[in-house]
């Protein structure tokens, strides 16, 4: 089942939710460490995220986003390390009284109660009068654009409209954070991409601060303020989408975030020479040994011989609709994304040249 | 043959095999109760006899039984819903490493049989009969552990079937403490395993014999006994009527076991 598009947002001014809309509440991890037994699975996860901020934890699965959401959560406890929520130490606060709002990654609407019902549930739980948990969740179904499958039952809703309720529910009692633990996993690309967007326009018109766990750095890159890379339980880098995208911290966020490849330059002031080519450096001019970040668009595939720059071998070429992705190891033992014509096809293992476009690059001193 | 499985005739040969094997002495009770011993003929006079205030005193016991099984049966199922259902809960969702010494603990009791129970039981009673007294509805602390084999599979099934740490998750970040949980999100999410578990808890209480019997408690069974030794047809009436009694309660948890959760109203 596909939901359809395109939805338009209830008047403001009809709608508590958004009439009621605030400035977002302040969330900090403080040193968080988790111990799993023996295994140690946070090392000491330090985040601040400003009022009505939408961040991300990115980072592949085992890295430990899931668990620092769980502990913000309180669904588990940390080993040490506090959580401040609004400046005020929730450590010691059960879930049920830490005033949040979850989306989870697998259905998790409650099978026995209408749309409506699951809504209201939170509402109900604040002792919030039946006849106004009604409207006020009708307003939030309005909201994610499910008003009129109120009276339906989880079941009989598809994979994203049981996602969008969820939301409805998560947001209805105007919690002070939203976590979403991987809300889009279990859905459809086409659906993946709508909600995305949507949760994002919504989390914009409410403010309300967010943490959003992910896999998928399209998704992150797509909709965050700021993304927090994670890898084997610490932050490798945390910035905007363009700070990612343009100045990877690590060669693991190069990879995970799957853009800049980095590869050995030499800088002399405002240019820098790689594999022979002649660049401009964007931003702080650098002297000497340098680290180069170039973009997939920036890299062009060329038959061996003398008008290559550099040469390798293809280790994996992914079709991706209008363009083709192609992974080379570079006999100089860096690893090289390139960006080039879907029809351009290439095998693996096979041998060619790569050329550089005299685009501005960033750069970083060798290490 | 070259399919597995037995074909259509011999399902039948063994299907009807097993129908005599049970209906013949229940066919010969049913039989024994309508027969006439002065002409060899056969008579209602057994039937109505059941409704004569002249016999009442004779199935005194069993009614006094029957009271006493009823009460304990609602004992019994407090026990599976309030004590068995919440520890599953708890070693589901909080110690799901300790689920397989659980569930062998809990399936023991239909590997002992009765009389070896009693041996471990009597003296235990002997304690609460100096604490609580011997009322009848003590042998519910023995039938709770008689029926854990069998209300443990039932609810186990349900609760496999619901994503029961997703559901209780989501609960408590939409503001819900534990009883709320229980009662609010899991309980209706495991009606069927809970309402099935409760009807063969009964159905296991009323038909329960020896514990009763060799701990001198008078429930169902042991007043069926008592009559029969003064009045042979009294108590293949009443243990015919008992039969019926569970049959319906069985057909009753197929019903159950059948439907889904949450679609009826639909």
């Amino acid at each position: 089942m596909t939901d359809a598009t395109p939805r338009t947002l209830p008047r403001t001014d009809d709608n508590l939710l958004l009439a009621e809309a605030g400035e977002g509440t302040q969330v900090e991890f403080r040193g968080i460490v988790k111990d799993y037994g023996t295994t140690r699975v946070l090392h000491g996860l330090d985040i601040d995220i400003a009022p009505g901020e939408f961040i991300s934890l990115l980072g592949p699965s085992g890295c430990g986003k899931t668990t620092a959401l769980r502990v913000l959560a309180g669904l588990e406890s940390a080993t040490e390390g506090t959580v401040l929520l609004g400046g005020r130490d929730v450590s010691r606060v059960p879930t049920n009284k830490r005033d949040i709002g979850m989306v989870f990654q697998s259905y998790s609407l409650f099978p026995h109660l209408r749309v409506v019902d699951n809504v209201a549930f939170g509402l109900r739980r604040r002792g919030v009068g039946r006849a106004d948990a009604a409207r006020r969740s009708a307003d939030a179904l309005d909201l994610v654009g499910l008003g009129h499958l109120a009276d339906r039952y989880p079941h009989q809703l598809s994979g994203g409209q049981q996602q969008r309720v969820a939301l409805a529910r998560a947001l209805v009692t105007e919690p002070r954070v939203l976590l979403l633990d991987e809300p889009l996993s279990a859905l459809d690309a086409k659906v993946r991409v709508q909600l995305r967007d949507e949760i994002r326009r919504i989390q914009l018109r409410l403010g309300i601060t967010t943490v959003f766990v992910t896999h998928d750095q399209e998704e992150a890159l797509a909709v965050s303020d700021r993304i927090a890379v994670m890898n084997a339980g610490r932050i490798d880098q945390i910035g905007t989408p363009e700070d990612l995208y343009l100045r990877p911290a690590t060669p693991d966020v190069a990879s995970f975030v799957g853009l800049s490849s980095i590869v050995p330059g030499r800088a002399v002031g405002a240019t820098v020479e790689v594999w022979g080519t002649t660049l401009p450096v964007q931003g702080e001019p650098a002297v000497g040994d340098v680290e180069v970040f170039l973009r997939p668009e920036n890299v062009r595939l060329v038959p061996e011989g003398p008008g290559a720059a550099t040469t390798g071998t293809v280790q994996e070429s992914t079709f991706l609709g209008s363009f083709r992705r192609t992974i080379v190891h570079g006999d100089d033992g860096t690893l090289v994304r390139v960006q080039h014509a879907a029809g351009e096809r290439v095998e693996y293992g096979q041998r060619v040249g790569l050329a550089v476009a005299p685009d501005p690059v960033s750069v970083r001193a060798s290490a | 043959m070259n399919r597995l499985g037995a074909s259509a005739a011999t399902r039948w040969i063994v299907g009807v095999l097993v129908g005599l094997f049970f209906l013949v002495p229940l066919v010969s009770t049913l039989l024994f109760t309508f027969s006439d011993n002065a002409t060899g003929g056969f008579t209602l006079a057994h039937w109505a006899g059941l409704f004569d205030p002249a016999k009442a005193s004779l199935y005194q016991p069993i009614w006094v039984g029957l009271g006493n099984s009823l009460i304990l049966a609602v004992v019994t199922v407090a026990i599976v819903l309030f004590v068995l259902a919440p520890t599953m809960v708890l070693v589901n969702l909080r110690h799901p490493r300790l689920r397989p010494v659980f569930e062998f603990v809990v399936l023991l009791p239909i590997s002992i049989p009765a009389i070896v129970l009693v041996v471990g039981l009597a003296p235990i009673y002997l304690q609460i009969g100096r604490m609580i007294g011997t009322g009848a509805w003590t042998l519910a602390f023995a039938y709770g552990v008689t029926v854990l084999p069998f209300a443990y599979r039932s609810i186990q099934a349900s609760m496999d079937a619901v994503d029961m740490r997703t559901l209780s998750e989501a609960g408590r970040t939409l503001g819900a403490g534990w009883p709320t949980i229980l009662l609010r999100v899991l309980a209706p999410n495991l009606r069927q395993g809970l309402l099935a578990a409760s009807l063969i808890s009964v159905a296991v209480v009323l038909g329960e014999f020896t514990i009763a019997s060799l701990l001198n408690r008078q429930v169902f069974q042991t007043g069926i006994l008592v009559v029969s030794k003064i009045d042979g047809y009294s108590s293949a009436m009443f243990t015919l009527l008992a039969l019926v009694l569970v049959f319906l309660l069985l057909l009753v948890i197929g019903r159950v076991g059948r439907g889904r959760p949450g679609r009826t109203r639909s």
